[in-house]
């Protein structure tokens, strides 16, 4: 069994020498990719915000949160996490369900809690609290699940999906809907469900455009075509298609971009930063920006296929794949291939709570990856 | 069997899962070529295209707001318009040191610590690539002192507005209502879209109530600007036409406005006057008013903090949202219910010894009159208005009945006039009672209740636009209609008109001909008769239906603080006074309370002749 134990693990040469990222339960690779990534925001976030130092070092303060979050969360192992997860997950919809009656009281849209130094966002707390919940359900469970188990995973994606959309955040619940699908997708979902599921919701579509109210078709229509409504959604599209082809191969170079300095474009600084890499950074800085990213997203997926246990598989598996989602969503809304959601870029745009979210996410990840134990399977 | 299903294959998991990702690892890889050849699109293909659009001089999309509709009277008065204006303007986000800005504009006159106050609160408001007005209605010396130091102010600029205007100022205000600066939180409840570049929303009355009619459609305008955002020339053909809003033709004729809020000069108060034949309000007065047109241009905090903590509350609308005891002017209502359902002949007589005791009780309902009005018959009750009789009316009703034919003259309840806000009052009833109070021994209605009830005091509260509409629907012969401030609607594009019908109401009770003409004789001779308590105003030229009446304060706003003396003037009665003219064809009804004013038929009565003057003999005086 000992002897073994050097063939069974390539790795193996890491851990009998026992570095330091392992026992403080952090993954090297994911970490330089991170850095990496935050230097390249706090680069362009600089530009976007019209070379002022201010919002600068209040995104520092924010990434410096993030990371210790992510710190915190890589010290719990996959089990204390497995072991938490319904309760996290009933107290994120019990919250949800708070927030979504106390702004009805109040009047208006309310999607946070007043802690008194701080707001937040309940709907952050599923970010991560759907896959947990999921992966939980379906780590005893003999994979693949049946249409039956399939069916209880959906009902833990759908309450949360829908109490987050009738805040309304139509964005962000999409986003945790597909978090909570993706578990289900790496739990080996059969091909033929996966397939009627997906018929069935095409087929719904007709019929809910069939109940809806008028102004809310309007605004379907507005939400795919974007360019019919020239002085909201559709003059950010434009001015930001500007912005990123104007920087052509090479771009501009930093703070030389004109369309987000002389404020043609508007929300520089958090949706559509990607646009002001792309003028001052040309295709090049941004074909680099996506490499980066895809080396995060790689090196997740490997963590998860790495992984012991179900639960610590499908978790890793969907964040890593969530993390993706995120990343071609903004730059699909800022190119132009996508409809205008009001999603970040992950980890570069300015804005405090996702990036506190996302930085939790990794480290669980790096707490899976770092929490292996040494015995075969 | 059983067990053998819940046998977990690690092995085969871990391969299926292996091949998950690969599939997932297959579409993102194909996803990520996607978008990066979309960026070759963009940035190498597409690069000679934008760069031009981005280079140098800049396409710009501007947003042109409609123009708002204008708002006229019954015979074309105008009473809300547009006025061209200059005004100073800044987006924030193109203007990166604003405070020293700020303070130089400030040395230089164009602004004042007012409008720096507002401004500082917009800045922390509105969003930062909107537009804020740092001055409004600048003058030609303050536009010529700017216009030499432009290049000073990158950013800000000079704009030309249509500013909201109120020719008439504080007449009409509580009906018109005025508009104000749009708000974060008014950005929620408007289509964001269709009110970019537009500054101000109706905030009460009809500009509030219609400003979906008012507000028009906007347009939008694609401009070359250069790179300081300065605005070079317009793309021809890339735009569209902003739609104006619709113009409103009010039912209010200003001419009875003006002699109304005359008559109401000196009061706290509130009148209407109604057209029984459609429901129209011809006028509504809430006095003292206030000038609306500085809510146009920006109130500082401390101006409307001082509107705000006025002791005489100009803000408040007391026609629609004022709640009164009605005191007598309820008797005509009561006593027609009585007579239609025969509780009371119109031939009863009755003692009146100046006060009424309840059979078997001590307590002592005292007539206004201490000596008492004598022997008096069903139309000396309403002429002298004998409180006695209608305390025996009241039990002889029962509170049941009196509810029923108080509610179907539509007091207690919103009118359903066009503005927004307007409060129901209460017409008292056993349920009402029991729903209202928590404590059990509150929830039982007693018979004291019932006996004060039938002259209009105790839990009654109306609003003065219900006691005109009552008022309304007694002139009418039982004809109701539903209250209404808009006439018409005007499309200034194709000049078409869209007229308002009038809404006709279920009628409040069933009574024969011959017991209308009783109930108007008898209010004819509150007005003409001899001992009519309304006999000193009298008019010649015409027959005047009337009823007075003196309705007893008994509670102070408990949160209301006021000096011994004012302490004192605020407990006097409210004079109330309801009329209806000509009494054979009526075509005006008027219903008036004067707050704190004493006695209905010496101060009210006279102030709703002036009205009705104005109306039937065409003088205020």
């Amino acid at each position: 069994m000992m002897a073994n134990e050097a063939l069974q693990f390539k790795d193996s040469r890491a851990r009998s020498r026992p570095s330091l990222l392992r026992s403080l339960h952090l993954d090297g690779p994911l970490l330089v990719g991170l850095i990496v990534l935050s230097a390249f925001g706090l680069l362009a976030l600089y530009s976007a915000s019209g070379a002022e130092t201010g919002p600068l070092f209040r995104q520092l303060v924010r990434m410096s949160v993030a990371f210790v979050t992510m710190f915190v969360a890589a010290q719990f192992s996959p089990s204390f996490l497995r072991f938490w997860s319904p309760w996290v997950y009933l107290m994120g919809v019990l919250l949800l369900v708070w927030v979504l009656v106390s702004g009805a009281v109040g009047q208006g849209a309310q999607r946070w809690i007043d802690l008194g130094f701080m707001r937040f966002q309940p709907s952050e707390l599923m970010k991560l609290g759907v896959p947990m919940m999921v992966a939980w359900y379906l780590h005893d469970k003999k994979l693949p699940p049946t249409t039956l188990q399939v069916g209880g995973v959906l009902l833990f994606i759908a309450v949360p999906t829908y109490l987050i959309a009738t805040q309304p955040d139509l964005g962000t619940s999409l986003l945790i809907g597909v978090s909570g699908v993706f578990v289900a997708l790496l739990a080996g979902m059969r091909a033929r469900l996966i397939a009627a599921i997906g018929v069935l919701g095409a087929a719904a579509l007709p019929a809910l455009w069939y109940f809806m109210h008028d102004y809310q078709r309007q605004r379907v229509l507005t939400f795919l075509n974007p360019e019919s409504d020239p002085l909201g959604q559709g003059y950010q599209i434009i001015q930001s298609k500007i912005a990123i082809g104007s920087g052509g191969i090479f771009g501009k170079g930093w703070l030389n971009g004109s369309q987000a300095r002389l404020d043609f474009l508007p929300e520089p600084d958090t949706d559509f930063i990607f646009a002001v890499m792309g003028e001052e950074f040309g295709l090049l800085g941004l074909i680099a920006l996506l490499c980066v990213y895809v080396f995060i997203v790689a090196r997740g997926l490997f963590i998860a296929v790495q992984a012991q246990d179900t639960f610590s598989r499908l978790v890793a598996g969907s964040i890593s794949l969530t993390f993706f989602v995120y990343v071609f969503v903004n730059a699909g809304m800022v190119t132009g291939i996508m409809p205008v959601v009001g999603v970040p870029l992950p980890l570069v745009s300015y804005g405090g709570t996702s990036m506190v979210t996302l930085m939790a996410g990794f480290g669980i990840l790096m707490s899976v990856h770092t929490h292996r134990k040494l015995l075969a399977r | 069997m059983q067990l053998s299903e819940h046998i977990k294959d690690h092995w085969t998991e871990q391969r299926v899962f292996t091949m998950r990702v690969i599939i997932a690892g297959f579409f993102g890889v194909m996803l990520i070529l996607f978008l990066m050849s979309r960026l070759f699109v963009l940035q190498v293909l597409g690069h000679d295209y934008f760069a031009d659009l981005s280079q140098g001089n800049q396409v710009r999309i501007e947003p042109i707001p409609p123009t708002r509709g204008l708002i006229y009277d019954r015979n074309g008065v105008l009473l809300a318009e547009n006025v061209p204006t200059y005004q100073l303007e800044f987006t924030p986000e193109r203007v990166p040191n604003s405070d020293a800005m700020l303070e130089r504009l400030l040395a230089l006159g164009l602004m004042d610590e007012v409008d720096l106050e507002r401004v500082q609160t917009q800045l922390k408001t509105k969003r930062r690539f909107d537009s804020i007005p740092l001055r409004y209605r600048l003058n030609e010396d303050q536009v010529a002192t700017f216009a030499v130091r432009r290049h000073e102010f990158p950013g800000m600029d000079i704009k030309a507005r249509l500013a909201r205007h109120y020719p008439l100022g504080g007449s009409s205000v509580h009906a018109i209502g005025y508009v104000g600066s749009i708000t974060e939180s008014d950005l929620d409840r408007l289509d964001t879209a269709n009110y970019a570049n537009t500054t101000h929303v109706g905030r009460i009355g009809v500009e509030r109530a219609r400003e979906s009619v008012l507000h028009g459609q906007v347009g939008y305008r694609t401009a070359v600007v250069n790179a300081q955002g300065r605005w070079l020339n317009e793309i021809e053909g890339e735009g569209e036409s902003p739609h104006p809003g619709w113009d409103l033709h009010l039912t209010i004729d200003s001419d009875l406005q003006a002699a109304a809020e005359e008559a109401l000069a000196d009061y706290r108060g509130a009148l209407v006057a109604i057209d029984p034949r459609n429901g129209e309000v011809l006028t509504m007065v809430s006095t003292p008013n206030y000038d609306p047109n500085p809510f146009g241009e920006g109130l500082s905090s401390s101006q409307f903090q001082a509107l705000q903590t006025d002791p005489n509350r100009p803000m408040f609308n007391r026609a629609l949202l004022g709640r009164y005891p009605p005191g007598s002017t309820i008797k005509p209502m009561l006593s027609l219910a009585a007579l239609a359902d025969g509780t009371v002949s119109h031939t009863h007589n009755s003692f009146c010894p100046g006060f009424f005791r309840l059979p078997g009780r001590e307590r002592r309902y005292r007539d206004w009159k201490p000596e008492g009005h004598g022997w008096v018959d069903y139309d000396a009750a309403i002429a002298r208005s004998c409180d006695v009789y209608f305390y025996e009316l009241a039990v002889e009703m029962g509170i049941d009945n009196m509810h029923k034919a108080l509610t179907g003259f539509g007091l207690g309840s919103v009118t359903g006039i066009e503005i927004i806000g307007e409060k129901s009052g209460l017409v008292p009833s056993r349920e009402w009672k029991r729903s209202a109070f928590s404590r059990r021994e509150d929830q039982v209605w007693f018979p004291g209740e019932t006996v004060i009830t039938g002259i209009g005091q105790g839990f009654t509260l109306v609003t003065p636009i219900q006691l005109a509409h009552a008022t309304a629907t007694l002139a009418a012969r039982g004809k109701r209609f539903q209250p209404r401030l808009i006439k018409g609607q005007q499309n200034r594009e194709t000049g078409e008109f869209v007229a308002t019908d009038p809404i006709p109401l279920p009628g409040p009770l069933v009574a024969s001909d011959e017991q209308w003409d009783r109930i108007i004789k008898a209010m004819e001779n509150v007005v003409h008769g001899v001992d009519g308590t309304a006999r000193a105003m009298a008019p010649r030229e015409y027959r005047m239906a009337g009823k007075s009446g003196t309705a007893q304060v008994f509670t102070i706003g408990q949160e209301e603080e006021y000096d011994a003396e004012a302490l004192e003037e605020r407990l006097r009665d409210h004079a109330l006074f309801i009329a209806f003219a000509p009494a054979e064809e009526p075509t005006i009804s008027v219903a008036i309370v004067l707050e704190n004013a004493g006695s209905g038929s010496t101060i009210a009565g006279p102030a709703a002749k002036i009205v009705i003057d104005a109306h039937l003999l065409g003088s205020s005086k």
